[in-house]
């Protein structure tokens, strides 16, 4: 009884489920028809400029606060990406493998592939967001004296400070130069605290609610990580208090926000799983993403329904040859 | 054009007093008064006369992506390089953890090859005459001071043959050569350049 009703639509395809597809259709068919069926062979049917649109891949490590920058700055800017963990103790460290140096030849994190580049250096990365998708929330200030100032103090950060504190320098002074634990702590401390004593007097200066005035920055983006750092040497607080004040308003932002599961914020792909945090609207690619269809190999009709055209491009059919 | 004002390291180090710290609260050179402001950081600077000036020759190419590859060759010197062979971080050696000269010499030497390293294979993938492609970009702007700390740690040069390459391109250019330390106004006449 239920094979004997009559078929409409997609159905005639039988393609209400995928294992229908053999039992109505012609061989030769089939065989086009599943071959097109895997997305990977639908790329090469896909516009390119659309392609660019595939996911941006982040390689990063959880503690490491240049990661959590772009991993901040992406958030908040709600950039969907896949993540990539490179472990950086693990078998000697996974970012001295040569799959990751071919990536990032400096051995660090983060790596951001995107639009078909690879990026590395964190702040090099964010300027490049920050360029390349004006429409998106903005993390500089317009006026390029203000922006001179925020950078000015996004390099007291990533340049005067994490870069003399970070792994590599620490892993130098214990192994070379035969350092105790403690030293090495010491070493720490003393540069974070040298850093964030000339952060705050250019907060003193230009500060708002958050680092420069009342908008969110750069700056702010790369003062949360190295706070976390700051927090792992059991730096003394007190002596910044415009920073504590700060960094007590950021850490109610969603982007920056640290969720239980992990020390950094997730990609917004992962953000349904924790119900406390608000999915961002994922776009849809655009409607004329095939090229061609499979099915008679001619020019595809472009389809006015994003969600049908998605569907059309993983099948590798056009409108007209799917319900004509 | 530019007036330069001179803060040495004599006398405990002039970029400690009082009035210096009141216009870069870092105790660090370079500051910029330009415009009525007070810049600090050398690169945030660069980008600052960048925007604030674009009819001037340009530093940065027009592509973001390609402005990406040349902040990464220059945050590759300027953060993962230069702070950690800087002046301060070597007292801190010498004064705190009680090393010898010799360990400092290492210190300095090991962090500018291991910097110069990882910038000789950026280069190898974008250089062209210059560090990307044939434009001076702030990239070569950040090497050449790179390479005269290089000198002065006794690195060996002859695992980078393309940063050697492009700075002999560079020291010809007039607008690195009035740049060089030695013919500053400050330098101290046993190093200056007849």
């Amino acid at each position: 009884r239920w094979m004997a009703r009559p078929r409409t639509g997609a159905e005639r395809f039988g393609l209400t489920y995928p294992g229908r597809l053999a039992s109505f259709l012609p061989r030769a068919q089939i065989q086009s028809a599943f071959l097109f069926f895997s997305v990977r062979e639908n790329c090469r049917l896909l516009d390119p400029a659309a392609m660019s649109a595939a996911k941006p891949v982040l390689y990063s490590y959880f503690r490491s606060s240049c990661s959590f920058r772009v991993r901040i700055a992406l958030a908040w800017k709600g950039i969907d990406y896949d993540y990539r963990a490179v472990h950086l103790i693990k078998d000697g460290g996974e970012h001295h493998t040569p799959e990751y140096v071919a990536r990032n030849p400096m051995h660090e994190v983060p790596t951001l592939e995107i639009d078909g580049h690879t990026l590395i250096q964190s702040t090099a990365i964010i300027e490049y967001l920050e360029e390349s998708r004006p429409d998106l929330p903005k993390l500089l200030p317009s006026d390029p004296a203000a922006r001179a100032i925020v950078r000015s103090m996004v390099e007291t950060i990533a340049s005067d400070t994490q870069p003399v504190q970070n792994l590599r320098v620490l892993k130098y002074l214990v192994r070379t130069l035969d350092r105790s634990d403690e030293e090495k702590q010491e070493w720490g401390r003393h540069w974070i605290a040298n850093g964030l004593r000339g952060l705050e007097c250019l907060l003193a200066k230009y500060a708002g609610k958050y680092c420069y005035g009342d908008q969110v920055t750069v700056a702010d983006v790369v003062l949360v990580p190295q706070l976390y750092n700051a927090s792992r040497f059991n730096v003394d607080m007190s002596e910044f208090p415009i920073i504590q004040r700060i960094a007590q308003e950021l850490n109610e932002l969603d982007a920056f926000k640290v969720h239980e599961h992990s020390t950094s914020p997730l990609p917004p792909s992962h953000w349904k799983h924790l119900g406390r945090v608000k999915q961002p609207k994922k776009s849809l690619p655009a409607p004329d993403l095939l090229l061609r269809c499979c099915w008679r190999d001619h020019p595809a009709a472009p389809c006015s329904s994003p969600r049908l055209a998605h569907i059309l491009c993983y099948l590798g059919l056009c409108f007209d040859c799917l319900f004509g | 054009p530019y007036t330069t004002l001179f803060r040495s390291i004599k006398d405990g180090g002039e970029h400690h007093t009082p009035e210096y710290v009141a216009r870069n609260p870092m105790h660090e050179v370079p500051t910029l008064e330009i415009d009525g402001h007070t810049l600090i950081q050398s690169t945030a600077i660069i980008e600052y006369l960048e925007e604030s000036r674009p009819d001037l020759p340009k530093l940065l190419p027009s592509d973001p992506a390609a402005r990406a590859i040349v902040r990464s060759m220059v945050e590759t010197i300027a953060s993962d390089t230069q702070p950690v062979q800087n002046l301060r971080v070597l007292k801190y050696l010498v004064r705190t953890l009680d090393r010898s000269d010799e360990e400092k010499q290492e210190w300095g030497r090991h962090w500018i090859a291991n910097g110069l390293r990882g910038l000789e294979c950026l280069l190898a993938k974008y250089a062209g005459k210059y560090c990307y492609g044939d434009q001076v970009t702030v990239a070569d702007v950040v090497l050449v001071p790179q390479l005269y700390n290089a000198s002065r740690f006794n690195v060996d040069m002859s695992e980078f043959p393309i940063i050697q390459r492009i700075a002999q391109e560079l020291n010809e250019l007039d607008a690195f050569k009035a740049a060089h330390p030695h013919v500053q106004p400050d330098c101290p006449e046993d190093l200056r350049t007849k």
